[in-house]
């Protein structure tokens, strides 16, 4: 593929990536949350149409206008998710829609033999006539791969097939992909998982906003160069912010700290922590993803219940029954998805700027409308939220814009801590920088921020500390002077010392 | 063509145009359709008619609305129409002078309570167990229906009780007062959920329930409320059929009323998925649903082909309401295709499954 670009409203995707595939070769695709991967895939197979340049197959040029004809073609995608009938058999799962027929009728015992043999190429002996749901998902994993092998088996990409398995299941999907290899089939694999990416991959490509950074031999490339690759440095972004002094740490009042987190944790979804964000302090969360950065911040907000540990608020401890609780303590949290945990897409940007407000007050006493009038129009004003028609319809909205009506509903509710669970992701540079420029000025007005975010350079430059995390684990908490840097929370992250 | 394309914009354009063309196509067979007339200080004519018995069905849908906004259903207001109306013709039948104004009030009020119970039971299920809502309350469906001929004891009560009989027959200043009690709910399901903020987190509830949790709203209350609401708009209504006809009929009374009020609300612009809602809508809804049912009456379709026609209509209606079917018949004969506006949309969408 060369010159691939690919442009949706308000985003540029990709932009002039190269990529090649070789047969006989485990390529690994590495890059951060939006950095392109998946749209790759996507473009790759069919399914999104290439704005610019070309995909060639073999040599020869190829358009797919479907996943259908990429799949007849000789490329083969099996999801992060297994998508598959768990409830019919395994080989019903591999043959479906293709099943082998005599006399117009499915030729069962034709088809269970093919199913054996090819699962015996895997190197895997089961009861095919047995429900899928039976098996393990490492199983499943792989009865999703030998149905794509065998519809085609020239490219087989594999997104993320590694976040449900455990260790010795890895092992076992490891072992299929390394004799699939032998036999000549180019593997694309996706994975945020970096020790397996070295286990695994012959080559690397890795892809930062839309950009392709470059393309490595796995064996010259050390963990902390990936890391640093993938993570990079947005230079000619945010200048004007880059001007702004550090902030000031040692002019912040200390005293009590206004939130306390004593050995918070969930079984599942982060092991038990302790943190402490004073007034006025921005504290970012470092890690890379499904490193427990997001589940910090929920429990933070009882939008998850937490079954250890305690919240203090004020030095006090408090019972946190879920959001309505975090948000009598003044508590606000964003969350990252903006569209399923966020916004209420239907109605308009009044509507979902006054929400959170209202919903404290009740259903008895609405907002008086010439009210909610003034507080939306001084936070289209202020946040310059555009079209700043506030009776537009949150649907319409471009994701910053998006963004920006979620951070106006919570300011409203004048919270001491705000919690913001990936705020610029997927916005343009622009509306990124206004919404930076504004965690700062909320920090100096004296509102606690914790800042969560999957770029270093951001968190770096927003945070007066930083808690990284690796693993599920709260692993470091660096105060962020001089000494920090993106490199010193790369070393953290990649050999995860508990600092 | 550009007013009609403007006007089509508003959300209430296409079930307004529906309803009048079903009015308008009255007087093919009934020329005196639209004449209305005082008579004895009432007022009669088909047009009153249609609000007269249209009105129980206009209340069963309003509350029907509230429950599909938060992105439920109810399958139960066909029987709490009957338990509700059991329950009170019992009371008045049990009482030695059932023309007393007071025994009367007393069997209306332990209806309506009994509507309140209902509904909360139904909202205890789907908000406080988290029971998916059809199958929640088609528990009372079918059991109500039972509950119901409990009451009646099997049999149908009939009772004769001229203030009872106000309800669902009387005139109040000429006007028939089924269909000023109508008025009174909708101009209070109006206030309660447009001058308050209940609109709105119904709204936001149905659209987004995760998202409603997060930004603080208590969406189990909401729910619950519209359960009960529901349940008691469907009492009242009980209160009325039974009322007109003097007699409780635990089987019959409110047979199939979900399904006519869950359809009143789909014609009138609110999605099945829950969200935005309108009242003026459903309202519109119910009397394209009743016009339709009189209008089968009134120019004689034989009894044993009414279903079939009805159904035939709703089709068409249904239809005439989706954007994407409007879109579809209408682009080959214009050169730019319309504008899809009306709130509906019936159409499956496309959904691109990788293989």
């Amino acid at each position: 593929m060369t010159g691939i670009s690919k442009e949706f409203p308000g985003v540029k995707a990709l932009s002039d990536v190269d990529f090649r595939l070789l047969p006989g070769e485990v390529h690994a695709l590495m890059g951060e949350n939006g950095a392109g991967k998946s749209t790759l895939i996507k473009v790759l197979t069919g399914v999104y149409d290439i704005d610019q340049g070309q995909t060639t197959l073999d040599g020869t040029d190829v358009r797919f206008s479907g996943p259908l004809q990429a799949q007849q073609a000789g490329i083969s995608t099996v999801y992060q998710e297994v998508n598959l009938c768990p409830n019919l058999s395994v080989a019903e799962n591999i043959f479906i829609g293709r099943e082998p027929r005599r006399f117009g009728m499915i030729h069962w015992s034709q088809m269970e033999k093919r199913a054996d043999a090819l699962l015996e190429r895997l190197q895997l002996d089961i009861d095919v006539s047995a429900p899928l749901s039976t098996y393990s998902l490492a199983v499943q994993q792989m009865v999703a791969i030998a149905r794509a092998i065998d519809i085609s088996a020239k490219v087989l990409i594999l997104d993320e097939p590694t976040s449900s398995l455990d260790a010795s299941e890895v092992e076992q999907l490891f072992r299929v992909m390394r004799q699939l290899k032998e036999e000549g089939v180019a593997i694309l694999f996706v994975t945020h998982f970096l020790d397996q990416v070295f286990s695994i991959s012959d080559r690397i490509t890795v892809l930062r906003n839309g950009r392709l950074v470059g393309e490595y031999v796995t064996r010259e490339l050390t963990l902390i160069d990936l890391v640093g690759k993938m993570i990079g440095k947005e230079l000619e972004v945010l200048e004007q912010l880059e001007e702004q002094p550090k902030p000031a740490l040692a002019a912040l009042e200390r005293g009590q700290p206004l939130i306390e987190a004593q050995d918070l944790g969930r079984k599942g979804a982060v092991s038990p922590f302790s943190l402490t964000i004073h007034k006025g302090e921005v504290v970012g969360l470092a890690g890379l993803l499904g490193s427990g950065r997001t589940e910090v911040a929920r429990l933070i907000y009882g939008a998850d219940k937490a079954d250890n540990g305690q919240l203090l608020v004020d030095g006090k401890p408090v019972a946190m029954r879920g959001p309505r609780s975090a948000m009598g303590h003044d508590i606000a949290f964003c969350s990252e998805n903006r569209r399923t945990e966020g916004l209420i897409e239907e109605l308009t940007v009044r509507e979902n700027i006054i929400l959170a407000m209202q919903a404290v007050r009740g259903w008895t006493r609405p907002i008086p409308r010439r009210r909610q009038d003034e507080l939306v129009d001084k936070y289209i004003k202020a946040l310059d939220i555009r079209p700043a028609n506030p009776e537009a319809v949150v649907r319409n909205l471009s994701g910053g814009n998006q963004q920006k009506v979620l951070l106006a509903r919570w300011l409203i509710t004048e919270p001491q801590l705000l919690i913001l669970d990936e705020p610029t992701r997927g916005i343009d540079i622009g509306a990124k920088a206004e919404i930076q420029r504004l965690v700062a000025a909320l920090s100096d007005g004296g509102m606690a921020v914790l800042f969560v975010s999957a770029e270093l350079e951001e968190v770096l430059r927003l945070s007066h500390k930083i808690a990284v995390l690796r693993d599920r684990h709260l692993i470091a908490e660096l105060a962020n002077d001089d000494e920090v840097d993106a490199d010193r929370i790369m070393e953290t992250i990649a050999s995860g010392a508990r600092a | 063509m550009t007013t009609i394309t403007r006007l089509a914009k508003y959300r209430l354009f296409w079930p307004v145009a529906i309803l009048v063309v079903l009015l308008l196509s009255n007087l093919i067979f009934t020329p005196s359709f639209f004449k209305i007339e005082v008579r004895d200080g009432h007022l009669y004519g088909s047009l009153i008619d249609i609000l007269r018995f249209g009105a129980p069905l206009i209340l069963v849908a309003l509350g029907m609305t509230l429950v599909i906004a938060t992105g439920g259903i109810d399958l139960s207001v066909g029987s709490v129409v009957a338990i509700c109306g059991a329950l009170a013709c019992w009371r008045i039948s049990e009482q030695g002078d059932q023309n007393s104004v007071g025994g009367v009030l007393v069997a209306v009020v332990m209806a309506l309570g009994l509507a309140l119970l209902l509904g909360l039971w139904n909202g205890f299920l789907v908000a406080g167990i988290g029971i998916q809502p059809i199958i929640a309350t088609l528990i009372l469906m079918v059991a109500g229906r039972g509950l119901a001929q409990l009451i009646t004891d099997g049999q149908i009560i009939t009772i004769n009780s001229s203030p009872y009989k106000e309800i669902g027959a009387g005139y109040l200043l000429t006007f028939p007062v089924p269909v000023l009690i109508a008025i009174v709910v909708i101009v209070v399901s109006v206030l309660l959920t447009r001058r308050t903020a209940l609109g709105m987190l119904v709204e936001s509830v149905g659209g987004n329930a995760e998202a409603s949790r997060l930004a603080g709203i208590r969406s189990r209350r909401i729910k619950l409320m519209a359960y009960v609401f529901a349940a008691l708009c469907a009492g009242i209504a009980g209160l009325m059929i039974s009322s007109n006809v003097s007699s409780a009929d635990g089987n019959n009374a409110g047979l199939w009323y979900e399904l006519d009020a869950i359809l009143a609300v789909v014609i009138g612009g609110t999605l099945l998925t829950g969200g935005r809602f309108s009242i003026g809508g459903t309202v519109i809804g119910a009397l394209i649903i009743q016009t339709l049912t009189t209008t089968i009456y009134t120019i004689g379709v034989p009894p044993e082909t009414t279903l079939l026609v009805k159904a035939l209509v709703v089709t068409i209606v249904c239809l005439v309401q989706s954007p994407s079917f409007r879109e579809k018949v209408f682009k080959g004969r214009r050169q730019r295709p319309p504008t899809p506006t009306a709130p509906t949309s019936d159409a499956p969408t496309k959904v691109e499954v990788p293989a």
